[in-house]
């Protein structure tokens, strides 16, 4: 028979110190540890958000980003004859021939960052419905103008509408802000694609997508452009796919590093805990040796005080991730090593992370509390009954 | 009848880094069913560890021990705590009441061991701190509670499974003299109106008045006072 939840949980609120101090031990480590893993996934939903499962982006095999990749315009004008890409009612292929570059603009908080500059065709907001004008007007097809990002807009200074950027030896005017909804396209600067590939005396795109012509054709894309013995360099991705693999180099880092500290974090916090359920074992060892007396066994004792030690972890794996909840409301930038550009991300919180942060908080539990349970149930009764 | 206790050519000791000290040196008696026994004698007589040997909470390192009919030395420390759990009521010096567990709540703990449903135990306890005069207290802590209201708590724990023997470790060696007597008492009653064996360590000679027979022991044997 075990031994009454009522007389762990009383324990725990009598030592409210302890507890408390233990309690927000762990939680600091699962506040680390959650948080790291929201940034990582933070980082990796904003560049999956901005692909889409319907759009294929074709970029040359060797290439690490969008900045590395070259198809030059035959090459284009091939990939646009292909079966399976979307087509206006007037014919027009639903593609955007794309130049990416990086340049280096002003940060509103000091220095300098890179940031990424995307030449876009015609059909690039037919392309990407989910970029909308947020303020100002679009750019006119032609002129060196540009619109901005709503992240490049809140973070970089003279990004604003009227403001003008010097690069590639002219002067571009920032005539609107577009909104992406949270994508990684809010971190970037929009342009006439013809006007970039001019200004930076370019003779070819970084990247070409375009939208299938129904949803589930991608394998049938695939398979014709596999056939085209001239696209042998190239190859396609869904746009989802091609940011998420963007992410995941950026994202590794991240939870690499991250999860390193906090193990080390949490070394502290299973001493902590075990420090804890070691003072309550020498603390408690008549009401041991009288529990043993009565008749619990030492596998009753043993389950109590483990019992004791995962409900502390629990509660402070708790605190640590309701506080880690609250950066979701936060977004942060930083240089993401897919494109070597600004990236501005939110942190998310997903079922596994919480899961995981839960778990982890309780690991740091059963190692603290392990050998103080083991010591409590190995107690001799009549030492234990004599300590009073 | 069979004794409820058979002590047969027991003997401990301890040791004390690489001495032994002997404790109790091949020791032999029978208690007879509804005794009350004190047990008394000088510090370190060994009265407490023979105490623990027939509570079943120490092991004899010679000799037998029957006790409600079982042969305890040789249980496992699995049944030996089943058997506690069914056989033996403790009563100790400082009552042993687990602080952060109401008074019902300290006498329901021997009943968690049982099969009993919770109607049941709640009859139990009730039952118990009844007989002790303490069914107002029943939802107070033992911090709440006075010394001797305390040790009657402790009785009411002790008695509450009904076990065939209660074991007292001098029961009123921290109490003062007015609940000592009411103690005394208790126990008294327990054994008169209840019939339950008692042995009972004391140093007080009041306390053995109480008992039917009184047992000395010095340096681990029995002596004539």
């Amino acid at each position: 028979m075990k031994i009454p939840l009522t007389y762990i949980l009383r324990n725990l609120v009598t030592r409210r110190l302890t507890t408390g101090i233990t309690v927000l031990g762990v939680a600091l480590v699962v506040f680390v540890f959650a948080a790291v893993l929201m940034m990582a996934y933070g980082v990796q939903r904003t560049l999956i958000l901005t692909g889409s499962d319907e759009n294929v982006l074709i970029s040359r095999k060797a290439s690490n980003g969008e900045i590395s990749s070259i198809i030059d315009r035959e090459t284009a004008s091939i990939i646009l004859t292909l079966p399976h890409i979307a087509r206006t009612p007037e014919g027009a292929p639903i593609a955007s021939s794309e130049p990416v570059v990086v340049i280096n603009l002003n940060k509103v908080d000091g220095g300098i960052s890179n940031v990424t500059v995307r030449g876009v065709s015609l059909q690039a907001f037919a392309l990407r419905p989910q970029v909308r004008l947020k303020s100002g007007r679009m750019f006119n097809w032609g002129a060196r103008e540009l619109v901005a990002g709503s992240a490049i807009e809140r973070r970089f200074a003279g990004s604003k509408i009227g403001d003008k950027v010097r690069f590639a030896g002219d002067e571009w005017t920032i005539v609107g802000t577009v909104d992406a909804g949270g994508a990684g396209f809010d971190s970037e600067v929009w342009g006439d694609s013809n006007q970039l590939l001019d200004a930076f005396n370019r003779t070819a795109y970084s990247t070409i997508t375009f939208k299938l012509d129904r949803p589930d054709a991608y394998r049938d894309f695939v398979a014709a452009f596999e056939r085209e013995p001239r696209l042998q360099q190239f190859e396609p991705k869904t746009e989802r796919r091609y940011f998420e693999e963007q992410s995941e180099l950026m994202a590794m880092f991240i939870r690499v590093l991250g999860i390193f500290i906090t193990v080390i974090f949490s070394a502290g916090a299973t001493i902590g805990a075990m420090i804890t359920m070691y003072a309550a074992v020498a603390n408690r060892t008549v009401e041991v040796g009288t529990l043993r007396a009565l008749g619990f066994r030492r596998r009753s004792v043993l389950a109590a005080f483990l019992t004791e030690s995962l409900l502390l972890s629990g509660i402070g794996g708790g605190v640590g991730l309701l506080f880690a909840s609250s950066l979701q409301f936060f977004t942060v930038s930083t240089l993401n090593f897919g494109s070597f550009a600004e990236l501005e991300f939110s942190f998310a919180l997903s079922p596994t992370i919480a899961l995981s942060s839960l778990l982890f908080a309780l690991v740091m539990g059963l190692l603290g509390g392990f050998l103080p349970s083991v010591r409590a149930a190995r107690l001799n009764i009549v030492n234990a009954l004599r300590s009073s | 009848m069979d004794p409820i206790i058979r002590v047969h050519s027991v003997s401990k000791s301890y040791w004390r880094d690489s001495f032994e000290i002997p404790v109790l040196n091949n020791i032999s008696f029978d208690v007879p069913g509804g005794e009350f026994l004190a047990l008394m004698g000088p510090s370190g007589s060994g009265k407490t560890t023979l105490l623990n040997l027939i509570a079943g909470i120490d092991r004899p390192d010679k000799g037998s021990l029957h006790v409600a009919g079982t042969d305890i030395a040789t249980l496992n420390e699995s049944r030996l705590a089943k058997w506690r759990s069914t056989h033996i009521g403790f009563i100790f010096q400082f009552y042993n009441l687990i602080p952060v567990l109401t008074a019902y709540e300290n006498v329901e703990l021997p009943l968690l061991l049982t099969s009993l449903s919770k109607q049941e135990r709640r009859r139990h306890v009730e039952t118990a701190l009844t007989v002790v005069g303490l069914q107002d207290r029943m939802r107070h802590y033992p911090k709440q509670l006075s010394g001797g209201q305390e040790q009657r708590v402790a009785i009411a724990r002790a008695i509450t499974t009904d076990p065939t023997l209660l074991v007292a470790d001098e029961p009123t060696g921290d109490l003062d003299k007015r609940s000592a007597d009411e103690i005394l008492t208790l126990l008294d009653r327990l054994n008169k109106e209840f019939k339950k064996t008692i042995v009972m360590v004391t140093h007080d000679p009041r306390a053995a008045e109480k008992a039917h027979v009184v047992r000395h022991l010095d340096k681990g044997e029995f002596s004539q006072n």
